[in-house]
């Protein structure tokens, strides 16, 4: 079931929170591992690999029988798996370890936390070198199986994975959000859907929605619960609701600029749909999937990895069977402020490299991790979930099109809903954009949905929101978060709390060393006087 | 005439204040079970209650199955800091004061701040509510210590060999072992999913183990804390062979 996600929700936020103020001693130090001339078959090497699934688990079995086949190519290389189905809790996980200086090999992660990560001496592996390598580079003379060039891989997802002038990660999956939609009901409330959903044209029906009979029943479903519009990640919809309107949320270094005058519009306008029972969240209402499905919802906002919850006919599906309700489900861009230029995240999982003492177990590292790069992980794992594959090699292989072409021929492999929000991404690659990447860009990204998460709350509870609230808002979150203390564009001068004893003692060392050069030139130059008088 | 009316005003005041003070162990201000029930979701509640078993603290928020004499209450991401996160021990009685929401079917308390409150200790005594399984009433136990007795362990789903298994981690099998564990046990023709939550229970408790020993076929005594997602999905803290 789906609900684990909430128990996790918290870690997944107060780690972004927290742990991006790990690294304020550290300066960023690049992890300079020389490439072995060749990898060594003799020796044997075991590598873990930190894996992230969605609680599914035809992608578990992706992972282990990509292990095995992997194995097969290099019978001296062991995989360990270790699964995990949230990225918070991976990323709280490789912060203790980095401490203890027990990292995985390979970890499935964000960019947003590589940033993190990277504040730690010698961490993630920069992998330009590898990408480029002749030998065992992407698609390398001596790497063992058909792995792709770096020029089949997709650019635009490639670069999402280079920042501070590096390649620090690979993209494993990428994904977009959709709007599922139960177009049954948008009709039978009089409308008919556009090319391209609007927020307007989303208020608008969903406020529609919320008319009531004299019993209190809601019209459009004759039901007592009806939350026509949720959206899954608060975070993604303040996001790019800013981006849309062209307003500031960062800059590239790391000024942090979303407390301003468009987001306080935006969070006006929530509030009144609100108040009007038109919009709700997934932290405090649930799963846009489980209100979809039941015809309690008409906009579903969630991943493009989600689609295998989404309508009546899903193959995943986490309420009663008596519950369902038959409609028909349109898989949609998110909505737009001006249509004729949509604009949505890419989002999905990447995969780093941690660095080691011996450069063989890096490579073996970077090898498996080419191997998940392949065709046969790319098109299997993409199949899973509305993924897209990350190289044109898989994208435009004859078995993935034939796959595409498939769609609605079954509600499991080839559930429309899912190939479709598979090819909405297809569709809209170059309309995808990704935020700035530095520390504390993923605290960032947990404000930019705080701001919604706390007005949807307050008005529920009957809370006034006017300029007064929004600034303590403003206030609040900044400071829940942490915001300026960990980013580039930390106000003024940082506290960075006492020296740590061992970094104290060495610069005692520094010191007594230079005083003892000091006074043995001081000595030569005056017997040097000496001689010369 | 005057003499009397200060003898019955003394005299109902005294009644009134005895009155109160022998109903009362809760403070002013503080709701009954009756009246939390009835409360509408989204407004602040205030109750009394005593910490029944904790799931997890994460940064200061503690998520605690708490009940008392009257009722069950779940505290989810309650501010606690940590020191205060040790002292709630079981049978500790608190103040909370926080905002009823439901998520889920779950009802719960949530943006809770508590008090540690001076007292007996209360430990709730287990409610059987086996024979409720499948019935409307069920819910009016939700989030209490419950028992359910004489259930017999089905197929949860099925290993990489397709053998049938009695348990899963993860609700689909996807997770390894420290995951949450997925069991289904039937009554009367009916099954039901029950779960091993793994923040309340992880993978050295015995109620860990003991599921992942079950056999399919096995009759089973179980308690736990009623948890509620789309349906009842109790959070089992122990099980054993059914006397």
């Amino acid at each position: 079931m789906m609900h684990m996600l909430k128990k996790l929700l918290c870690f997944s936020c107060l780690a972004a929170c927290v742990l991006s103020l790990t690294g304020c001693h550290g300066s960023r130090k690049q992890n300079t591992i020389a490439i072995p001339e060749s990898f060594d078959t003799s020796k044997d090497y075991e590598i873990t690999f930190w894996a992230k699934n969605d609680t599914n688990k035809t992608q578990t079995d992706i992972y282990k029988k990509a292990i095995s086949d992997f194995q097969k190519q290099y019978p001296n290389i062991t995989v360990t798996l270790r699964l995990y189905t949230d990225y918070g809790k991976i990323y709280n996980d490789v912060i203790t370890n980095i401490a203890t200086n027990t990292t995985p090999n390979v970890c499935i992660t964000y960019p947003d936390h590589i940033a993190t990560y990277l504040t730690g001496e010698g961490t993630v592996v920069p992998l330009d070198a590898f990408f480029t390598d002749e030998k065992y580079g992407l698609g390398g003379s001596e790497v063992a199986f058909d792995a792709p060039k770096q020029s089949e891989l997709i650019p635009y997802f490639l670069d999402e994975c280079s920042f501070a002038g590096h390649y620090y990660a690979v993209p494993f999956m990428r994904s977009t959000e959709a709007c599922y939609v139960n177009k049954t009901y948008v009709e039978e409330l009089g409308y008919t859907l556009p090319e391209t959903l609007t927020w307007d044209f989303i208020w608008e029906v969903s406020e529609a929605a919320t008319a009531k009979d004299a019993n209190g029943k809601f019209l459009v479903n004759q039901q007592e619960v009806m939350i026509p519009f949720i959206y899954k990640s608060t975070d993604n919809m303040m996001i790019q609701m800013l981006r849309q309107k062209e307003a500031g949320y960062s800059t590239d270094s790391g000024e942090i600029q979303l407390f301003n005058d468009t987001t306080k519009e935006l969070l006006y306008t929530i509030a009144s749909h609100v108040k009007n029972g038109a919009f709700s969240t997934f932290k405090i209402s649930s799963y846009p999937a489980n209100f979809l499905n039941a015809g309690q919802c008409i906009f579903a906002i969630d991943s493009t990895a989600g689609a295998t919850w989404m309508g009546c006919d899903a193959p995943l599906v986490d309420i009663s069977k008596e519950a369902l309700v038959k409609f028909d489900t349109e898989v949609m861009t998110i909505p737009q402020f001006d249509p004729q230029n949509p604009q949505m995240i890419s989002q999905g999982p990447s995969l780093c490299i941690f660095g080691k003492e011996d450069p063989q177990e890096v490579l073996a590292s970077w090898l498996f991790t080419q191997y998940l790069l392949t065709n046969e992980v790319q098109i299997a794992y993409s199949r899973t979930e509305g993924y897209v594959p990350v190289t044109k090699k898989a994208q435009e292989s004859e078995e993935y099109q034939d796959y595409l072409s498939r769609c609605g021929e079954d509600n499991s492999a080839y559930y429309d809903v899912k190939i479709k929000a598979s090819k909405l991404l297809l569709d809209h690659v170059n309309d995808t954009f990704v935020t700035p990447v530095f520390n504390g860009s993923a605290s960032l990204r947990d404000a930019a949905g705080q701001l919604i998460e706390n007005v949807t709350k307050s008005v529920r509870r009957k809370q006034e929101i006017n300029d007064d609230y929004i600034e303590k808002l403003y206030n609040d979150v900044a400071s829940l978060c942490h915001l300026g203390e960990s980013s580039a564009a930390g106000n003024g001068k940082k506290e960075l709390g006492p020296l740590p004893g061992a970094s104290a003692a060495l610069l005692g060392v520094l010191f007594a060393v230079w005083c003892v050069i000091f006074l043995y030139l001081a000595f030569q130059t005056l017997k040097k006087a000496k001689k010369d008088c | 005439m005057k003499k009397g009316i200060a003898f019955l005003t003394a005299l109902s005041l005294t009644l009134t204040f005895s009155v109160t003070a022998l109903a009362g162990e809760t403070s002013e201000g503080v709701m009954t079970h009756d009246e939390y029930v009835a409360a509408e979701l989204e407004t602040e509640v205030t109750v009394e209650t005593y910490v029944q078993a904790k799931q997890s603290w994460w940064e200061d928020k503690a998520t605690v199955y708490s009940q008392n004499e009257d009722g069950a209450y779940f505290l989810y991401n309650m501010a606690c800091s940590e020191e205060d996160y040790e002292k709630l021990v079981p049978g500790t009685k608190i103040k909370v004061t926080g905002y009823k929401a439901e998520w889920s079917g779950e009802v719960e308390i949530i943006d809770a701040t508590f008090e540690i409150l001076e007292g007996e200790e209360y430990i709730a005594p287990v409610t059987d509510v086996t024979e409720l399984l499948g019935k409307d009433e069920l819910i009016e136990h939700q989030n209490e210590f419950v028992a359910f007795k004489g259930m017999t362990v089905e197929a949860a789903g099925q290993d990489e060999n397709g053998n049938d298994v009695a348990f899963l981690y993860n609700w689909d099998g996807s997770g390894t072992d420290g995951d949450d564990l997925y069991f289904n046990v039937s009554l009367n023709g009916e099954t039901y999913t029950f779960t091993v939550e793994s923040y309340l229970c992880d993978n050295t408790t015995d109620v860990y183990k003991a599921v992942t020993e079950l056999k399919i076929g096995d009759i089973i005594d179980m308690e736990g804390f009623l948890y509620w997602y789309e349906g009842v999905n109790p959070h089992i803290t122990t099980v054993t062979a059914a006397k």
